[in-house]
């Protein structure tokens, strides 16, 4: 199978649904000539016109309202939102529009758009480049919140998004971008709400989002040289939030522990928590950890960075504490 | 001025229909509460008529929470609002909404929300649409002079300008934003003139002068439809009332300023207007008549009609789920 970046799989699935459907249009700050901040964009004002990529001003207010207006009229609009960090500026439309319209229009009106926007540290960006917040999002009723972690998932998610009469987050790490993974040639959707299982272990249960992924997976190969085999999921979604495959698993492992790039305190790690202690509380052979994030906004140099960042070395070190008990390590 | 006679009298009877509706809201609210809070229109009817009357069924209205006229007008029932100022059942808002906010896209009617110019951006993304599918359809939304201090105005008609969208602002300027009066909220003397920082027209109007209104209606929806560009319209007027029926004394402005404004009701001018042009006091008792056995029928189907089911607060949140 070839192999292309998460950048490029994510402008094969724009292109492919602006080919596939003349509702689809983008819009967002430097989406022409530029190609967007990560260069998603590249190439699609050339193929598609003015019309259909749509350039704007720095409003990101109305860039959402906007696209909440055209959605409103049955266009399927893909807004960008340069950082997700930006998405403050637009948070009213978000709570008041685009989450809501739906339910309170008594279902008469729906709003089929993307959001995307790219998020996440360890890019020495700094506290307004490089926050996960997907977690407060995830608290607004009537959003889905998507988080792929391949190249593979970026476009088959992007494309399932496009489709989807619901409004999307769609959450990019900006990390990944150049990551390079197997996307086949054919068509293909990767349905939102929907779990994968990245590798398959007894011991313990990995749940991860994003970036954290793959760090989870080196932790795990890590783990399995100490004798310890994990089980790595990868959440894709955090809304819809798919339990079933992380109940089924932790059933199996009796150990969980969650990790993310978004701040521990009222995190995504939290929910997934809370939901298996209950659905799985006879299973479990201990605490459920989570290592996340501190409470505290992303410091620009890079040693304080790393600091704050979930590393390959903590997870394995709290995975390991979590199965072998201290006296026999 | 070329308005026909019979327009005239259709926008009358819109006027007169939105008075005995908010009247009887008022009355009804008074007697027994409601599940909405009443925000009355109540002296602000020539805007609402003026601005929707004659609008193509596809061209998109967004109300601001004070527009009850714009619903009227583009066809939702005396029967369905008056239902959902109660919190009964109906297909727009199944108890989820208030009456002033409701939508339905058959009529041309954008669902609000509550946040006061939180829709701007909405109606003009209704604006892309109509430009976008080259419908020539034009976007008209409605807001107050409180909602033009808000960052989202600067924002959304900003890209409607630069974007070249066929959008219609209409300010209703009843000089109040709740209890504060326009000389403190804002700086600039009209609010019209704000248009020149977007780059296109801007018109103020007699907001109590219905055909007035109307006319210049129709010359920003033809600039609309033709040129697809913009239009901020601002139409000055009065609110009888509090800003909602919790703002009875409203001691933020003097009981004669009330009254000079009442002197100068919309539908009283086109009243004396009609009767100038040959029609009858008969003739306009009449419509008066049937407005409000129309208005009393609703107050019957409101008070008949169910509540939605409690569970159905869970339901409809996503498509398909």
């Amino acid at each position: 199978m070839r192999v292309i970046t998460y950048r490029d799989a994510l402008r094969e699935a724009l292109r492919e649904e602006m080919l596939a459907n003349p509702d689809v249009f983008l819009l967002g700050e430097d989406i022409g000539v530029y190609g967007a901040p990560f260069k998603v964009t590249k190439g699609l004002l050339e193929e598609f016109g003015p019309h259909r990529v749509v350039e704007t001003p720095i409003s990101e207010s109305a860039i959402v309202g906007v696209a909440a207006g055209a959605a409103a009229c049955g266009l399927r609009p893909v807004a960008e939102i340069s950082y997700m960090d930006f998405l403050g500026i637009a948070m009213d439309q978000i709570l008041s529009n685009v989450s809501k319209i739906h339910y309170i229009s008594n279902g008469l009106f729906r709003q089929p758009l993307v959001i995307r926007s790219a998020y996440g540290a360890g890019g020495r960006s700094g506290a307004y480049h490089s926050q996960s917040l997907e977690a407060l999002f995830a608290h607004i009723p009537g959003l889905y919140v998507a988080m792929p972690s391949t190249p593979h998932d970026a476009k088959g998610m992007l494309k399932a998004a496009i489709r989807d009469d619901n409004p999307v987050l769609f959450l990019e790490h900006k990390l990944l971008y150049g990551v390079k993974g197997p996307v086949p040639e054919e068509e293909y959707l990767v349905p939102l709400g929907k779990a994968e299982v990245r590798r398959e272990g007894q011991d313990i249960t990995l749940v991860a989002s994003g970036m954290m992924v793959s760090k989870a997976l080196r932790a795990a190969a890590r783990l399995e040289e100490e004798g310890v085999d994990a089980d790595v999921i990868d959440l894709r979604t955090v809304k819809p939030l798919d339990v079933e495959t992380v109940v089924a698993s932790v059933k199996k492992t009796g150990r969980l522990l969650v990790t993310h790039e978004g701040h521990q305190i009222c995190g995504v790690g939290a929910e997934v928590a809370a939901i298996v202690s209950k659905e799985a509380f006879g299973y479990l052979d201990g605490p459920i950890e989570r290592v996340c994030v501190p409470d505290n906004p992303i410091p620009l140099s890079p040693p304080m960075e790393d600091y704050c960042l979930p590393s390959e070395d903590r997870l394995a070190e709290v995975a390991l504490a979590m199965v072998i008990p201290a006296q026999r390590r | 001025m070329g308005v026909i006679k019979s327009d005239a009298l259709s926008m009358y009877r819109w006027m007169v229909l939105t008075r005995r509706f908010e009247e009887k809201v008022v009355a009804l609210y008074k007697q027994r509460g409601s599940a909405e809070m009443p925000h009355s229109s109540i002296g602000q009817e020539a805007v609402g008529v003026g601005v929707c009357y004659g609008l193509r069924r596809d061209d998109w209205v967004l109300p601001s929470l004070r527009t009850r006229a714009a619903f009227l007008v583009r066809g939702i029932s005396c029967r369905h609002q008056m239902a959902a100022v109660f919190g009964k059942d109906t297909p727009q808002a199944g108890g989820k909404n208030t009456s002033h906010h409701m939508g339905d896209p058959n009529l041309g009617l954008m669902v609000g929300g509550g946040i006061v110019g939180g829709g701007i951006a909405v109606g003009v993304g209704a604006g892309l649409a109509c430009k976008y599918r080259n419908s020539g359809a034009v976007s008209v939304v409605f807001f107050g002079d409180g909602a033009s201090n808000r960052g989202d105005f600067h924002e959304a008609l900003n890209l409607a300008g630069v974007l070249k969208l066929p959008v219609v602002f209409v300010i209703e300027n009843n000089q109040y934003a709740m209890s504060t009066p326009l000389s403190r909220s804002t700086a600039c003397r009209r609010l019209c003139d704000r248009s020149a920082s977007y780059g296109f027209p801007g018109a103020q109007v007699d907001g109590n002068d219905v055909l007035a209104v109307h006319e210049a209606a129709q010359e920003a929806v033809d600039r609309a439809r033709q040129d697809s560009i913009p239009t901020l319209l601002e139409c000055v007027t009065y609110r009888w009332r509090g800003h909602s029926e919790r703002d009875v004394d409203t001691p933020y402005r003097t009981v004669e300023e009330v009254e000079q404004w009442k002197l100068r009701c919309p539908i009283k001018r086109l009243h004396n207007q009609l009767l100038a042009w040959g029609c009858s006091e008969r003739e306009l008792e009449t419509i008066d008549e049937s407005c409000c056995a129309e208005v009393e029928d609703a107050a019957a189907y409101m008070d008949s009609a169910p509540y939605p089911s409690p569970e159905s607060a869970a339901a409809g949140v996503y498509v398909g789920a």
